[in-house]
């Protein structure tokens, strides 16, 4: 288009780095007016839903874990939850509370791994944690014990902390001696000042103060901050259960992109996340966490999503106090997991993952052979938010050099944690083809 | 001069790469050991190549990614796969036994619009690869011992017999013999710990065969311990399944073989 290059000018963010997962950014604004936006995800599809077909319920923790090597917890429990609501499986209290623990583990190991090495640096003007290191290496230090003491966690119930094999149908294969968790404790007692640490630490960066007319959406639980129950809530309304899901959200394709894009019915995209949980939750948090929120001086709710690093660091140290918590209160329970007959039906769970709500469902015959299976990831459901981010981001970062720019977007797309490769199985690649 | 070092991704979940930001205690020693020229995931700075020691993680799946892992090839002087999927097609090449219209249709309401290759395969399908390091994920402690023998100029070498030394060494209690378990062990390479008799259940073969198993024997282990054929198939068709061993002897207990 000669007549119009003038006035046209396209930010193409090849390769978005820091996320977890390959996507790239396609900006094309003439005349001052963004005229294409495309969120595009170029990782490789790998087909899950598909491949979970005729297997076995039992192996859907083994195998969904495999969908992201950052939040295998979440992948696990949202299956095994959707398998043992349709087997009607009773839990042992001390199981639930193992869950809730494992589940710490993985919010920790996760935001601690994002909000000091993906995502600090944006705000210190570093390129990586690498250059991060070198100008403050105890903050760098800090985060590394902390994302040890979430490995840790998560390795004590499940054996490692990357595919832990621990999880199945019922509650554990094995669960810890009280003994086992103490030096656990120990290592979270540390943590807990570190945690504060690191939420005085983000507080005091130089965050964009920009608010957004966002829907957040997540679990609410009567009384806990939630983890692995609850209602689906949103900040404009929607009070369902979790099998209400798709009577209240649905996925859509967009004309530019034909992507998989996910939205409130009759309304528009949501934010999922620590800073929607934070906003919806804030009552739950407890005296520690919402003590440090009042001496940094930062109130919730907000919709501005630059604070979603704060969110995730008030999540660290909310998981270091409930982990400590659980383990103070533990006693085995009679068995580590429940037996259970396999029967006919559909099963359907939502639990928090690190970067918001994970919702699966499960098709299965009496045998308990799985017929199909739903996955629908926290990444997939925030990417329409994403893109509405962008677009009011836009027409501040036009007279920016392309470096600044493509920096601005980045640090904007980073609010979100997008953890690509669990979204990519859910999300149209075909925009790099065309 | 540092070495230069490179980590690319394919078709995979991120765990393994994510291994090297595990080694908490490690982890600042080692970039300054190294020069981490290219790891996107960790960091904006992308350097070209060529890069002394290149670790790939992820299969092969699309067109595309057969295009580039050539030239990341050409790039590499010494290119090491990282994990199940870089070094047997991961679990996604259980795609391999099904129809990829099929599977695209069942993920995908507009499925002409997704582009990929109806297989999933290991990197060493499509170029020569130096030496691979098995796992799902990479266990943190052979890919340092791997890096420090590269670092100190030594052939890395893994150990590659069953899981069933390991737990015998650790005492793990066998969950074949003491609980009848279907268990992946005896012909399971080690590596992982033990971590799942130590879990109190079978191995499921995340680290790839070990050296030279009795595959034949095994299957027979297998029907002995009352597993139905599909049952055994699955067992074998897992994390690793496409690993030659495992899928001659998946395939041949299907065809009623076993």
């Amino acid at each position: 288009m000669p007549s119009s290059k003038a006035k046209t000018r396209t930010i193409h963010v090849g390769a978005l780095t820091r996320v977890e997962g390959e996507g790239a950014l396609h900006l094309t604004v003439e005349a001052g007016k963004v005229v294409d936006l495309r969120f595009e995800i170029f990782e490789p599809p790998r087909f899950f839903e598909a491949l979970l077909r005729g297997r076995h319920a039992t192996e859907t923790p083994d195998i969904t874990a495999r969908i992201c090597g950052i939040c295998p917890v979440a992948y696990q429990m949202s299956a095994v939850h959707a398998l043992e609501r349709l087997f009607q499986v009773p839990i042992d209290p001390a199981v639930r509370a193992l869950r809730r623990l494992y589940y710490c583990g993985e919010w920790i190991e996760s935001h601690a791994l994002h909000v000091h090495m993906l995502a600090a640096p944006d705000f210190l003007g570093c390129e990586s944690v690498v250059t991060l290191a070198e100008r403050d290496r105890a903050a760098v230090e800090r985060g590394l014990r902390l994302k040890q003491a979430g490995n840790a966690i998560i390795t004590r119930l499940g054996g490692r902390s990357v595919h832990p094999v621990g999880a199945c149908i019922g509650g554990f294969t094995r669960v810890p001696r009280p003994a086992e968790l103490a030096p656990l404790r120990e290592q979270l007692t540390r943590a807990h000042d570190d945690a504060v640490a690191c939420v005085r630490w983000v507080a005091g960066f130089d965050l964009p103060d920009r608010s957004l007319d966002i829907e957040f959406v997540s679990l609410r639980h009567p009384d806990e901050y939630p983890m692995n129950e609850g209602r689906v809530r949103s900040s404009k309304g929607i009070d369902c259960a979790q099998e209400e899901f798709d009577d209240f959200f649905e996925e859509h394709q967009v004309p530019h992109s034909n992507a998989l894009h996910a939205k409130v019915k009759g309304r528009g995209p949501y934010f999922l996340g620590p800073l929607a949980r934070v906003n919806l939750n804030y009552d739950r948090l407890g005296a520690t966490v919402v003590g440090v929120a009042r001496d940094i001086r930062i109130t919730f709710p907000s919709a501005n999503p630059y604070l979603s690093i704060v969110a995730r660091a008030m999540e660290i140290l909310y998981a270091v106090e409930e982990a400590v918590r659980v383990i103070d209160a533990y006693e085995p329970p009679a068995a580590p997991a429940a037996p259970f007959t396999p029967r006919a039906g559909i099963g359907r769970a939502i639990t928090e993952a690190p970067r918001g709500m994970l919702y699966q469902a499960y098709e299965t015959d009496d045998r308990g052979l799985i017929h199909s299976a739903r996955i629908v990831p926290p990444t997939s459901q925030n990417q329409a938010q994403m893109e509405a981010d962008l677009r009011d981001l836009a027409p501040a970062i036009l007279r920016r050099s392309q470096t600044e720019a493509t920096r601005l977007c980045e640090t904007a797309i980073r609010n979100y944690d997008p953890c690509i490769s669990c979204a990519t199985h859910f999300l149209k690649l075909e925009i790099v083809h065309r | 001069m540092k070495p230069r070092i490179a980590v690319f991704k394919f078709a995979s979940c991120d765990g393994c790469q994510l291994q090297f930001l595990n080694v908490e205690d490690e982890l600042l020693a080692l970039t300054e050991a190294v020069d981490i020229a290219y790891f996107p995931e960790a960091r904006s700075r992308e350097q070209r190549g060529p890069y002394d020691i290149t670790f790939v993680e992820g299969s092969i799946t699309t067109p595309q990614d057969a295009r580039r892992i050539i030239k990341v090839r050409e790039d590499s002087r010494y290119l090491i796969t990282i994990g199940a999927c870089a070094t047997a097609g991961g679990i996604q090449a259980l795609r391999n036994w099904g129809t990829i219209e099929d599977y695209k249709r069942i993920v995908y309401p507009s499925p002409e619009f997704i582009s990929t290759l109806s297989t999933s395969t290991p990197i060493s399908e499509h170029v020569h690869v130096d030496f691979e390091i098995w796992g799902c994920p990479i266990d943190k402690r052979q890919l340092l011992a791997v890096v420090r023998a590269l670092l100190s100029g030594a052939a890395p070498a893994l150990p590659t017999h069953s899981v069933c030394m390991e737990c015998k060494r650790s005492g793990a209690v066998c969950v074949v013999v003491a609980h009848g378990q279907a268990c992946l062990g005896p012909v399971t390479r080690t590596g992982c710990g033990a971590i799942c008799p130590s879990m109190h259940r079978g191995c499921y073969g995340c680290f790839g065969p070990a050296d030279d198993p009795n595959m034949a024997s095994f299957a027979a282990l297998l029907r002995q311990q009352g597993l139905s054929r599909d049952e055994a198939v699955r067992r074998l068709r897992g994390i690793n399944g496409y690993v030659r061993l495992l899928r001659d002897t998946g395939d041949a207990i299907e065809q009623g073989q076993d």
